[in-house]
């Protein structure tokens, strides 16, 4: 057997075929309706397409118009239209109103949906209800992967977190599953698979379904490991306020899968400036990973750099200064505007969070994480909520505060719900079911110390389940168990010691040396330990489901690993990760010698988490 | 049919048959006829009437069916017609006596190229199809009309011949002016692709042309290199030198590998196991002195001749030759022996031939077991002896199985299979078929595939009525949560229905509140909320109930608030409400709200200084301060006064900042040195670098060092 891709930790697979792949099958069903035609396009959609497919490619495949779709009745005059959704209930609604419409004032169209990345049932369902199924033909568009960067790979269904974890609603993990398989079957199976949560685990053992039945061939190479993490395990870490470069970006100007709009404030002209941000990008690449307190240094330090590069022209003779212009010039111009537009956006952030009060609002979510003086926390919060700073930072403050002292004692619970709703109107009543739900915002149960007994309740019902899915969201055991956690992993360094954020020691630099990520520390641990031998305690308390595998379709001893694929992790998160935790495990690969590649449902972030709940007019 | 056919009686019908297809043309009592190309999808064609063959009569016709295009060639008196979908040609046969006054049969080959004529001078016309070219004629005297007439040709061969079958008397007509005749009786010929099968109420015999091959290697004195090998072989098995010499001969000529070619492809022709083993044997000994000749050849020819003689004998009773085993494909061979449920013999082929699983033994086993299930055994008994058999061999589906047993009135039987069954994806389509939807649903749940679930859901929701239905969801969780996300865009009504049914109070007070913002009106908002709190509190959630029933009243203020000063309050939260009416200066109206709904005092004095200062109303808002005692401190009325750019009235409120926030407080209006000095003085290591963090190049430089010092000094302690 012969390893054609030996992978070490400098080396990883190339996922811009992910990217040529998904392009190549777009173009394939666009030929299907040969012709002119107009293309509407789901708003989520949008921005993946765009960095798959930009318009002039779709422009040479004969698409005359670019649309949105949207409830609204269409003014094409193209006689066919295709419709490029992801198979939402909602959007195909909308394309048999259109139909319909059409088939009411007799115009005569040739209508084409393509579903990514997958069709539905419902879907047909409802095409067949709205009586036009007849009418439009269905193909899949199998476009799972949206490679970010190097070691970043999104799926980008953003709505897998609420589907899943508060609608209990499994449709995206069978997608999430075959992406899986698909992936593997194009870069190689991996040699363990470790994982913890019920849908980490259910989409583990369909995975493994696929294998078994195996309609794909399979790459009979192994390579490197997998750890799947379901997001409700932890959620402290999402929604704490990110202070990592690119972290910050992301919170503060929102990164849309991968590159990021500074309005005209920030770049002090009239029209807003797209930026990629990705490896690509030499300044920004050295300072994504970094605290925020280093970027300016190191921003000034470039510029000066740059300065010197610029100075070399005095005293060129005009050789030199030809060879300047033509190699060296143009590098240094691209670093120079990048340059200029990373310190204008430092500068932005720097205003707005100074404005906002950020080091108290640090403060206060410090102060949550190690447990030290809850009440002022408490009055804190409450005054953030009844000075209406912002509907959704109040509402993390809240989460934040349930998650870290295992539920509300029940008048807090109470006074500060109503004072929320005081502030922000009376539909968060449903918001707050959704947290409760979710478990992110409960009320202490009396008798909480029956934790015991609880927990072997809990195990029961884990037990009867067994990877195969039962009732989806038990809100029963739903209970953050952080305070112990934290003190199990010693996930809060010591304080009495100046954090050095220039060299910081651990991962607890992204959140200024306050708080180490659990997810990140588990996956450390696990890595550590090759399994969770010494963590059952842990696992227990993150309320079980924890996996760890040999995988590998061919027998254990046909594939010897080789000592270095092993140090190439693939992360996959469900439900979402944060830019944060990204940079914890670039640092952890660095720290140890291991390629961390990051497989998500969607980037996300505090706020994302939370209007995803949020059910209230906003 | 067409209405030719129910107007006139069927006076003959000829079935046809070609590679893809079979097809019939029938002649009605009107002389008229009509073809059915394919008789899988029944269309029939008219063809056109034939002119005077209502006064001339018929005397015979055949089908030509060739290329998709089918013909029809037919005899009146001395005139041969060719019809067609759309005309009726009149054709003259070359090469034959003018005096012919009828033709008395005529027969098409087996591939429908050649042709044959009968004539009432006894004369047999052989031709092409097309009745363009002669190929030969014989005259064999005879008046009487044979009763069979038929080609016996193998392909590619160049040698017309035709069967001719009498009484008691078989005759075999060619080019030459001899012909070979049999005494035989009672018999009837079946013309094939390579040869005329003759039975006879006793016998099976097989009458074809003695291939090319076969001829050269055992004609007598034949010095062809098969016949040299097979006689070398026969030398070297007596030992006998001559082995060499007619080795060498061959090898001489370099036609060693022809002559292995020739026994190989002789052996395919002959029947015998013993002559086939010969040449065999013969062709094996000539192979050996070959350095690089493919085996192939050979070892398929012994497989399948094996193969052959397996089927050839009585007990299965397929007397196929070679050529017509190779025209079937084996494929076609194992359906025949699975229809005759030969199973076993069928496997064994399948393993000998090394036929991939699911065409090959999977296949036949899926026919046992389609089989087995219609047999009169208890359901257990068959289930378990099917899945002895089949265990888990690849290419298997249980649910073909299942669904064949289904078909057979035994549904148990199919439900036991299914269990077999490991793709539950298979399972759910008959399972639903079967009107299982409720174990369908099991299966589906199982399967972990929502898909699916919502197949059957969607199912479920047409077939049973609307209360089983919510029942039979209750039990799966999975299932409601799908169909909940279904109604919740499809259909918003059942939704409500589905709550009500499972008594969810705490979802349906949900569902209100939802409900009541999706209206206008306010009358109508304030009923749907009224809903709410009566499902909130139901669901004993007290918070919720409470809640909306504050709503409730807020609506109603904010309504009256409206008709009253026409302007738009409605869908604010409590909060904004009392915030413009402070901006508005009714005063009156936020007070009462502020009692009505018990707002805190913090809420209600940070509404009122933030109204204040945007108003600009710095009077007022001194006249508050001064009220009484601040519940949310001085250091707000500094933050809010500098919020809107007035410093000056901030400095006001400084003094009245607590000492812990005094620093602050300065640091907000801008006065660094005074921050500075409190932070000196309180030694707070805190506010020390929060007033350091403020300092900029403007700043006295001994300001900063003074604080350095101080922040050491905290540092220390």
């Amino acid at each position: 057997m012969a390893f054609h891709s030996r992978i070490d930790s400098s080396e990883t697979p190339k996922f811009s075929d992910l990217k040529r792949l998904a392009c190549d099958q777009l173009i394939y069903l666009l030929e299907q309706l040969p012709g002119r035609k107009d293309l509407f396009i789901e708003a989520d959609l949008m921005s993946p397409l765009d960095r798959i497919a930009n318009v002039s490619i779709l422009k040479q495949h004969e698409v005359d118009k670019l649309y949105r779709l949207d409830n609204k009745p269409v003014i094409s005059s193209c006689n066919q239209l295709c419709f490029l959704i992801r198979p939402h209930i909602q959007a195909v609604k909308w394309i048999s109103d259109i139909v319909n419409s059409d088939k009411i004032t007799g115009k005569c169209r040739k209508y084409k949906i393509i579903f990514c990345p997958q069709k539905f049932y419902v879907c047909e369902a409802v095409l067949e209800e709205q009586g036009v199924f007849g009418d439009v033909t269905c193909d899949e568009w199998e476009f799972y992967f949206l490679p970010l960067d190097d070691d970043i790979i999104s799926l980008e269904l953003p709505e897998f977190f609420r589907d899943y974890f508060l609608d209990g609603d499994q449709r995206w993990v069978s997608a999430t599953a075959k992406a899986l398989h698909y992936f593997h079957s194009l870069f190689g199976l991996p040699l363990k698979v470790y994982g913890i949560g019920k849908c980490a685990k259910i989409t583990y053992e369909m995975w493994r379904q696929f294998i078994e039945e195996g309609e794909k061939k399979l790459s009979t190479d192994k390579t490197g490991n997998l750890f799947i993490f379901d997001r409700d395990v932890d959620f402290v870490t999402p929604l704490c306020s990110q202070v990592v470069y690119e972290g910050l970006l992301d919170d503060v100007f929102r990164i849309k899968c991968g590159s990021v709009e500074l309005c005209s404030d920030v770049t002090a002209s009239d029209k807003t400036i797209k930026v990629l941000l990705n490896s690509q990008d030499k300044v920004f690449n050295e300072i994504r990973n970094e605290h925020f307190s280093n970027v300016f240094g190191f921003l000034s330090q470039k510029a000066k750099n740059l300065q010197t590069a610029y100075d070399k022209r005095q005293g060129m003779d005009i050789k030199q200064m030809k060879n300047f212009v033509s190699e060296e010039l143009k590098g240094l111009k691209q670093e120079h505007r990048l340059l200029s537009l990373h310190i204008s956006a430092s500068e932005y952030i720097m205003k707005r969070k100074t404005k906002l009060d950020f080091q108290e609002l640090l403060k206060a979510e410090h102060s949550l994480l190690d447990g030290f003086n809850v009440r002022e926390s408490i009055s804190y919060i409450e005054e953030h909520i009844i000075r209406q700073i912002s509907m959704i930072e109040s509402l993390r403050l809240l989460c934040l505060l349930s998650l870290t002292e295992n539920g509300l004692v029940s008048k807090d619970y109470r006074s500060l719900k109503s004072q929320y709703l005081q502030s922000y109107g009376i539909e968060h009543v449903l918001t707050f079911a959704n947290l409760r739900q979710m478990g992110l915002l409960v009320e202490q149960q009396p008798g909480e110390t029956f934790t015991a007994m609880e927990s072997t309740v809990g195990k029961l019902v884990a037990d009867k389940a067994v990877g195969k899915l039962t009732d989806a969201f038990s809100s029963l055991a739903k209970k953050s168990n952080f305070r112990a956690l934290s003190k199990k992993l010693t996930l809060i360094p010591k304080s009495n010691e100046e954090y050095d954020l220039h060299s910081p020691p651990d991962m607890a630099y992204i959140f200024s040396g306050a708080y180490i990520p659990l997810s990140c520390k588990l996956i450390e641990q696990v890595l550590e330990r090759d399994g969770w031998n010494g963590l059952e305690e842990v696992a227990r308390m993150l309320n079980g489901n924890e996996f760890a595998v040999t995988a590998g379709g061919g027998g254990a001893g046909e594939a010897k690993p080789k000592p270095q694929s092993s140090r190439l992790m693939f992360v996959i998160f469900l439900g979402g990760c944060t830019f944060s935790e990204i940079s914890a495990l670039r640092f952890l690969g660095k720290q140890k010698g291991y390629k961390f590649i990051i497989i998500t449902t969607a980037i996300t972030n505090s706020s994302r988490l939370l209007e995803s709940l949020n059910d209230g007019h906003s | 049919m067409g209405s030719e056919l129910s107007q006139n009686s069927v006076t003959e019908a000829k079935i046809f048959h070609s590679a893809y297809r079979t097809g019939v043309a029938i002649l009605t009592k009107a002389y008229r006829f009509s073809v059915v190309t394919n008789i899988e999808d029944q269309k029939i064609w008219r063809l056109p009437d034939v002119p005077g063959l209502q006064t001339s009569g018929l005397s015979c016709w055949t089908v030509i069916s060739q290329d998709r295009q089918t013909k029809l060639v037919l005899a009146s008196g001395r005139n041969i017609y060719v019809l067609d979908s759309d005309s009726c040609t009149s054709v003259t046969v070359p090469g034959l006596d003018p005096d012919i006054s009828s033709y008395l049969h005529m027969s098409a080959s087996f591939n429908y190229k050649y042709l044959a004529l009968y004539t009432n001078t006894g004369c047999i016309w052989m031709g092409t199809s097309n009745l363009k070219e002669k190929l030969g004629e014989f005259d064999c005297k005879f008046h009487a009309p044979p009763k069979q007439m038929v080609w016996c040709r193998r392909p590619r061969s160049q040698q017309p011949s035709v069967v001719l079958m009498w009484d008691s008397l078989l005759l075999v007509a060619g080019k030459s002016n001899e012909s070979i005749q049999y005494p035989y009786d009672e018999l009837y010929l079946v013309p094939e692709l390579d040869g005329v099968r003759i039975i006879g109420s006793k016998s099976h015999e097989f009458l074809h042309e003695v291939p090319a091959t076969c001829e050269e290697i055992f004609k007598i004195a034949s010095m062809a290199p098969g016949a040299l090998l097979l006689e070398a072989h026969k030398e070297y098995k007596k030992e006998s030198q001559k082995a060499d010499e007619y080795l060498r001969e061959i090898k001489d000529q370099n036609l060693l590998p022809t002559a292995v070619e020739q026994c190989i492809e002789a052996a395919g022709f002959e029947y015998e196991p013993e002559t086939q083993k010969m040449l065999l044997r013969a062709a094996s000994f000539g192979k050996s002195f070959l350095s690089n000749f493919s085996p192939e050849r050979f070892v398929t020819m012994c497989r399948e001749l094996r193969v052959l003689n397996a089927v050839r004998d009585y007990t299965v009773g397929m007397p196929l030759t070679y050529v017509q085993f190779r025209q079937l494909t084996v494929q076609v061979l194992i359906d025949r022996l699975v229809f005759r449920r030969l199973y076993p013999l069928a496997i064994e082929i399948c393993k000998h031939l090394k036929i991939r699983e699911f065409q090959g033994v999977s296949h036949v086993l899926k026919h046992w077991a389609c089989f087995k299930v219609q047999q009169k055994e208890p359901d257990e008994d068959i289930a378990h002896a099917i899945n002895q058999k089949l265990g888990d061999t690849a290419g298997i589906s249980y649910s073909e199985i299942a669904a064949k047993a289904y078909e057979c009135g035994r549904p148990e039987l199919a439900i036991m299979l299914l269990d077999f069954e490991p793709q539950s994806g298979e399972q759910v389509p008959l399972l639903l078929k079967m009107k299982r939807g409720q174990l369908a649903l099991n299966k589906a749940i199982e399967s972990g595939d929502t898909d699916l679930v919502y197949t059957v859901v969607m199912y479920l929701k047409n077939e049973m009525n609307r209360r089983d239905f919510f029942l039979t969801l209750r039990k799966h969780p999975v299932a409601l949560s799908l169909y909940r996300q279904f109604c919740k865009h499809q259909e918003q009504d059942t939704l409500k229905d589905l709550y009500n049914q499972e008594d969810d109070h705490q979802e349906l007070a949900n569902f209100y509140v939802q409900e009541s913002y999706q209206e206008a009106k306010v009358e109508v908002r304030v009923a749907e909320l009224q809903k709410a709190v009566d499902e909130y509190s139901k669901a004993r959630n007290e918070f919720a109930a409470k809640a909306t029933e504050e709503q409730i009243k807020l609506l109603k203020f904010q309504r009256k608030l409206q008709d009253e000063t026409d302007k738009p309050y409605v869908d604010r939260s409590l909060h904004d409400t009392v915030y413009s009416l402070l901006l508005e200066g009714s005063h009156r109206h936020a007070e009462q709200l502020y009692k009505d709904f018990k707002i805190p005092d913090k809420r209600y004095w940070w509404l009122k200084i933030s109204a204040l200062a945007e108003k600009n109303d710095w009077e007022e808002l001194e006249k508050f301060s001064k009220s009484k005692k601040s519940p949310i401190g001085y250091l707000a009325f500094v933050e809010v006064c500098v919020k809107h750019q007035n410093k000056y009235e901030a400095k006001k409120y400084v003094s009245k900042v607590t000492p812990e926030l005094k620093v602050k407080a300065h640091l907000l209006v801008g006065e660094v040195e005074q921050a500075a000095d409190i932070a000196i003085e309180r030694k707070n290591e805190n506010d020390l670098n929060l007033v350091l963090s403020r300092c900029n190049q403007s700043t006295d430089r001994s300001l900063v060092e003074r604080l350095n010092k101080a922040r050491s000094g905290a540092n220390k302690k």
